[in-house]
């Protein structure tokens, strides 16, 4: 249920903190995931700073997306429990399609974060992921809250979520690309056109 | 009024004990009214089956949402997106933010009121001198003299978080005409809200409008000034009803429980970690 009492939210700090002393000594750090974090903000800021044409800054973005982010993992995540009826040679098309469609849909913006500023401001183990952070400031718009959610279980240090305010690009693209693939009846191979050609 | 009243009853009976029943009376009276509010609308917010995924919105009434989703759309389309986008582009922004500002200084009461429901008293305190500042020196709240004075933020609320922090659940998710995306319980604490503000009760007609009115405007800019943002979530998403209710539904609980992660699984434990060779 959404809502929660202080007591379960003690209990299930309780409950994770037996698990974690249960389980070995987990290899992703707080500082390895605030650090990954940085070098994503440094990257981005670099090609924000570096004044070039929109679609050479998105091919930039989708370049730093691909290298710090787990983009397997999360467009899973985006197709949900439909991702099991994909071929694997499916899943792999899928994925580079909506590598490219994240960076288009949010690359285009990126001119709104000339002159902003991020500055990182917690770092802390939740369940099995470590979630870092940050708050942004954007001219004219008073600062808003940007959290990353990094996990090593793919065997490096990758983020596998941003969320805005609260708001989570894995579940929101969860819900974006299931109305297309209900829009292309359930049809893989013409969802993976579909989402070639958005954002 | 009240208060010199008692004091003149203390002058006379110099019996204190006359003072305290007569608080507990009335504080007796606010907190039955305040519980048999609270207690109709737990019971009156619905729950969502065993089973229902916790991250996704309960949505009972989905039908009937999607029919006024389409209506807000033909509004904003018709009339809210071009007079909004108008406004926000001919007016200066030298209107434009001390218009804003005013809207949210009027509204700080309300805030206040609900902090006290709420019991954060600090946050209480720190609005009504926000308030009283920017009331005084920023002319009824046209400028804000309490940011530059360094002052805390204002801590915004609402009945609909009275409600949550007094074990409310969520209810189903309801698309409101005209108002938009909402649950049970932000839509019963949207219409306590509208009755709330002291300064509807003390500020005589036409200035009791004032704050409705600056509310108002205040909306029609925020549609001109985020247009982008928001013509992405209504006009570009391949299913905008759920688009929206998702991104209300998601921002909505974290500014209500402020990030806590319960209800967010661990994707590497539903889908594993990927293959070798999966992606290159």
């Amino acid at each position: 249920m959404t809502f929660l009492t202080r007591r379960s939210i003690l209990a299930s700090a309780s409950a994770s903190a037996i698990m974690g002393a249960a389980l070995p000594a987990i290899a992703l750090t707080e500082a390895r995931a605030e650090a990954l974090v940085n070098s994503v903000v440094t990257e981005i800021n670099g090609v924000i700073a570096s004044g070039k044409p929109l679609n050479s800054m998105i091919r930039d973005f989708e370049r730093i997306f691909a290298r710090y982010a787990d983009v397997p993992i999360i467009a899973r995540s985006a197709l949900g429990q439909d991702s099991r009826r994909a071929s694997p040679a499916q899943l792999r098309n899928f994925t580079r399609a909506f590598q490219g469609y994240i960076a288009r849909k949010y690359g285009r913006r990126f001119r709104e974060f000339i002159g902003g500023r991020v500055e990182v401001t917690g770092v802390r183990q939740v369940k099995s992921y470590v979630e870092v952070r940050s708050r942004v400031t954007l001219r004219g718009s008073s600062p808003f809250d940007v959290r990353f959610h990094v996990s090593d279980r793919s065997g490096r240090d990758l983020f596998f979520d941003m969320l805005i305010e609260g708001v989570s690009l894995r579940l929101s693209e969860r819900t974006e690309i299931g109305a297309m693939l209900d829009q292309n009846g359930g049809d893989f191979d013409r969802l993976i056109a579909a989402v070639s050609r958005a954002g | 009024m009240a208060v010199r009243h008692s004091c003149a009853a203390n002058k006379t009976e110099i019996r204190p004990t006359v003072l305290i029943k007569r608080t507990y009376y009335r504080q007796g009276l606010f907190k039955l009214a305040l519980t048999t509010l609270l207690l109709v609308f737990m019971s009156a917010c619905a729950k969502p089956p065993a089973g229902h995924p916790p991250e996704e919105a309960y949505d009972p009434f989905e039908e009937r949402n999607r029919a006024i989703h389409e209506f807000n759309k033909s509004i904003d389309r018709n009339l809210v997106r071009p007079v909004g986008v108008t406004y926000s582009e001919f007016l200066p922004d030298d209107i434009e933010t001390p218009l804003a500002r005013l809207a949210g200084n009027l509204s700080i009461p309300s805030d206040i009121v609900n902090n006290i429901f709420q019991l954060e008293m600090a946050d209480a305190t720190e609005n009504l001198y926000r308030f009283a500042v920017n009331s005084t020196l920023g002319l009824a709240g046209f400028f804000d003299p309490a940011t530059e004075l360094g002052m805390p933020a204002r801590n915004r609320t609402s009945f609909g978080e009275t409600m949550h922090y007094w074990g409310v659940r969520e209810g189903a998710y309801i698309e409101l005409p005209f108002v938009g995306p909402s649950t049970e319980r932000d839509t019963a604490g949207f219409f306590v809200d509208l009755f709330i503000n002291p300064l509807s009760y003390l500020l005589e007609s036409p200035w009791n409008f004032a704050s409705t009115i600056s509310v108002g405007a205040d909306a029609l800019a925020r549609r001109g000034r985020f247009a982008d943002t928001i013509d992405s979530v209504l006009y570009e998403s391949a299913d905008s009803y759920a688009q929206q209710k998702t991104l209300y539904i998601q921002n909505r609980r974290f500014e209500l429980d402020g990030g806590d992660l319960s209800g967010f699984d661990d994707p590497y434990d539903e889908f594993g970690p990927p293959l070798e060779g999966d992606f290159e």
